[in-house]
């Protein structure tokens, strides 16, 4: 099995400010993916750097085993679909019209949505349980169904590779459940999924493989029981976690397990 | 999900999207249309001359004559120059608006329409425009491109959207003050007297020479627009998610800014800084067009070309000597309206 997307010693970052050093990462096809580690260590500069928003200063990315300068705008739009962290529509659009963007790197200019392109947008609503309210505005959605929307518009591109940033946060327990089985789907299909959690109790639960980052660099990867070891849970989050095995505590954490 | 009912939804949605298409032509954009051409028509009726319906129509077609002078060479012009400057306001308000993703953006209350109008009155008083006509439009241009591209520059910085306003506002009052101060050192002793009719914005006394330099550059302007409104639809999500779509975000912004530039300049060099047409027109069509940018630029320019006819044919009735500027009028209904913008903005937030 080949990678989908490698960084092969990659360092970048913005004026001044290095903020990848030789970071050098396998995502693989049909795998989740999770990028985890402190603010500030990198993760979405990572993701940046895949879609070719930010250039790096040395090292390699491939996409398909292609290196990123040599892909298109259009089709690199249609190989990787991102969903920025904070989200959210500056227009109070139709939830539908929406979705519908994400069909654009598939579209000539002026061509009118395909029946092809119409079918994906209808999936993609009903997998994020967003067709009930495809018709309405965004400014009368919720937040977590505002957040559902945009999920949905990077899922319709269909694209095999998905970067998500942080896509967690605004959502309540059982749409993150959801969402996480979503991108689990998605991986299931073959698409190669990385995602950023800030959540390690769903990053370890629903990630094949997490790649804990650091001030720019990788410390550690694997699965999650190997990457977030006690030892990188302390260095790079300076925290002590309570693992499932040792649940015979006082206190009893609530987890949100599944949906019903 | 069960097959059979997700089939029967995707049908559904196919049938709908594409009555849409073939209703491309939305029955607001065929009254807008028709609006602007009705409004174009009584325009070209209304005048100090006491001429009948008939002899103005036969006018445009005689050779010579009274009525043919006047129809063709006094009302034809001042009827179709607002169309022409009102269309290339309201696109370009309209584009400026999903560029900024900021109702409040504006050529006029961005200051693009003064400093055009500072670049026409360069060219006009210190004798420019007489080494070539061409000279005018281009100047006007040139003054319209250098306040698009600070604000573009602005925006790229990260201005926030009210931080951009408010340096449009100041890029105005300059540009405003330019403008008296050209004028006042202005060789030409006709300058003074004719600076409000520059600063407000006026289509009285334009001629058919006028028309043909305006016309081009809007046009050209207005498809400029045109062709970026399906990446404005995706500025929606934001820049980086634009751009990974595949939208070449800095090639959308120049092409919004030149475009801009050509359409509000051209237009500010045949008839003054007429402002707010920009802002009105596409707010209040919005959502008719379901808040989609793409969408709103065509409609924007028959708005814009409505209004500006509308404003025209009112300064003449309510004041047939002359004396009240099209400007006047569309500041009176822009000013409260971009007032009522900001106020509505701020409970929303």
């Amino acid at each position: 099995m080949s990678a989908a997307l490698t960084f092969d010693r990659v360092s970048a970052g913005y004026r001044d400010r290095p903020v990848l050093s030789g970071v050098s990462v396998a995502i693989n096809p049909g795998r989740v993916t999770g990028l985890g580690g402190p603010n500030g260590a990198g993760k979405t500069t990572l993701l940046r750097v895949a879609l070719g928003l930010l250039d790096t200063t040395l090292g390699d990315v491939h996409v398909l085993e292609r290196n990123l300068r040599d892909w298109s705008r259009e089709a690199r739009a249609r190989a990787m679909a991102y969903l920025p962290q904070d989200a959210d529509a500056h227009w109070p659009i139709a939830a539908r019209a929406l979705v519908a963007l994400g069909r654009m790197p598939h579209r000539a200019s002026f061509a009118p949505l395909s029946s092809e392109d119409m079918a994906a947008v209808e999936k993609a609503l009903a997998r994020c349980d967003a067709a009930q309210f495809a018709a309405r505005r965004m400014d009368e959605l919720s937040s977590g169904e505002r957040a559902r929307v945009l999920l949905a518009r990077a899922l319709a591109t269909q694209a095999s590779i998905l970067l998500v940033d942080e896509p967690a946060a605004h959502l309540d327990p059982v749409h993150q459940l959801r969402l996480m089985e979503l991108l689990r789907e998605e991986a299931a299909q073959g698409a190669a999924v990385v995602v950023t959690l800030h959540d390690l109790a769903l990053a370890s639960r629903f990630c094949d493989e997490i790649v804990v980052l650091q001030a720019g660099r990788v410390i550690s990867q694997g699965v999650a029981s190997d990457a977030l070891s006690d030892r990188v849970l302390a260095d790079a989050f300076g925290i002590a976690a309570l693992k499932a095995a040792e649940l015979a505590v006082e206190r009893l954490p609530i987890i949100p397990w599944r949906r019903l | 999900m069960d097959g059979a009912l997700q089939q029967e939804r995707e049908e559904r949605f196919v049938a709908r999207i594409s009555r849409r298409s073939i209703a491309r032509a939305n029955p607001i954009t065929l009254a807008l249309a028709a609006l602007a051409l009705a409004l174009g028509a009584i325009s070209f009726l209304i005048g100090p001359a006491r001429l009948g319906v008939g002899e103005l129509f036969s006018g445009l077609f005689a050779s010579h004559g009274t009525a043919a002078i006047i129809a063709r060479e006094i009302r034809l012009p001042r009827a179709l120059l607002a169309l022409v400057v009102g269309a290339a306001l309201g696109a370009s308000g309209a584009a400026l608006q999903g560029l900024f993703r900021n109702p409040l953006a504006d050529p006029g209350v961005t200051g693009v329409t003064s400093s055009a109008g500072f670049g026409a009155v360069v060219a006009m008083y210190f004798g420019f425009a007489a080494i070539n006509p061409l000279v005018l439009p281009a100047s006007a241009i040139a003054g319209a491109l250098a306040t698009s591209t600070i604000l573009y520059f602005l925006s790229r910085s990260g201005a926030e959207r009210t931080a951009l306003i408010l340096a449009g506002a100041a890029i105005a009052s300059l540009a405003t003050a330019m403008t008296a101060l050209a004028m006042s050192l202005a060789p030409n002793p006709y300058a003074i007297t004719e600076m409000v009719r520059w600063m407000m914005g006026s289509l009285k006394d334009c001629t058919l020479a006028d028309l043909a330099l305006a016309t081009p550059p809007v046009a050209l302007g207005i498809v400029l627009l045109m062709a970026s409104a399906r990446n404005l639809d995706a500025l929606t999500l934001g820049e980086e998610a634009a751009q990974s779509l595949g939208v070449d975000v800095h090639g959308l912004r120049r092409r919004v800014v030149i475009g801009v530039a050509l359409a509000t300049g051209a237009a500010t060099a045949a008839a003054g800084a007429v402002s707010f047409v920009g802002l009105v027109v596409p707010h209040l069509l919005r959502p008719f067009y379901g808040y989609e940018p793409a969408r709103l630029i065509w409609p924007s320019a028959l708005g814009g070309a409505a209004l500006v006819s509308a404003a025209d044919i009112a300064v003449r009735l309510i004041a047939p000597d002359g004396q009240l500027l099209v400007g006047v009028m569309t500041a009176m209904i822009g000013a409260p309206f971009f007032i009522w913008l900001i106020l509505r903005m701020r409970r929303e937030t």
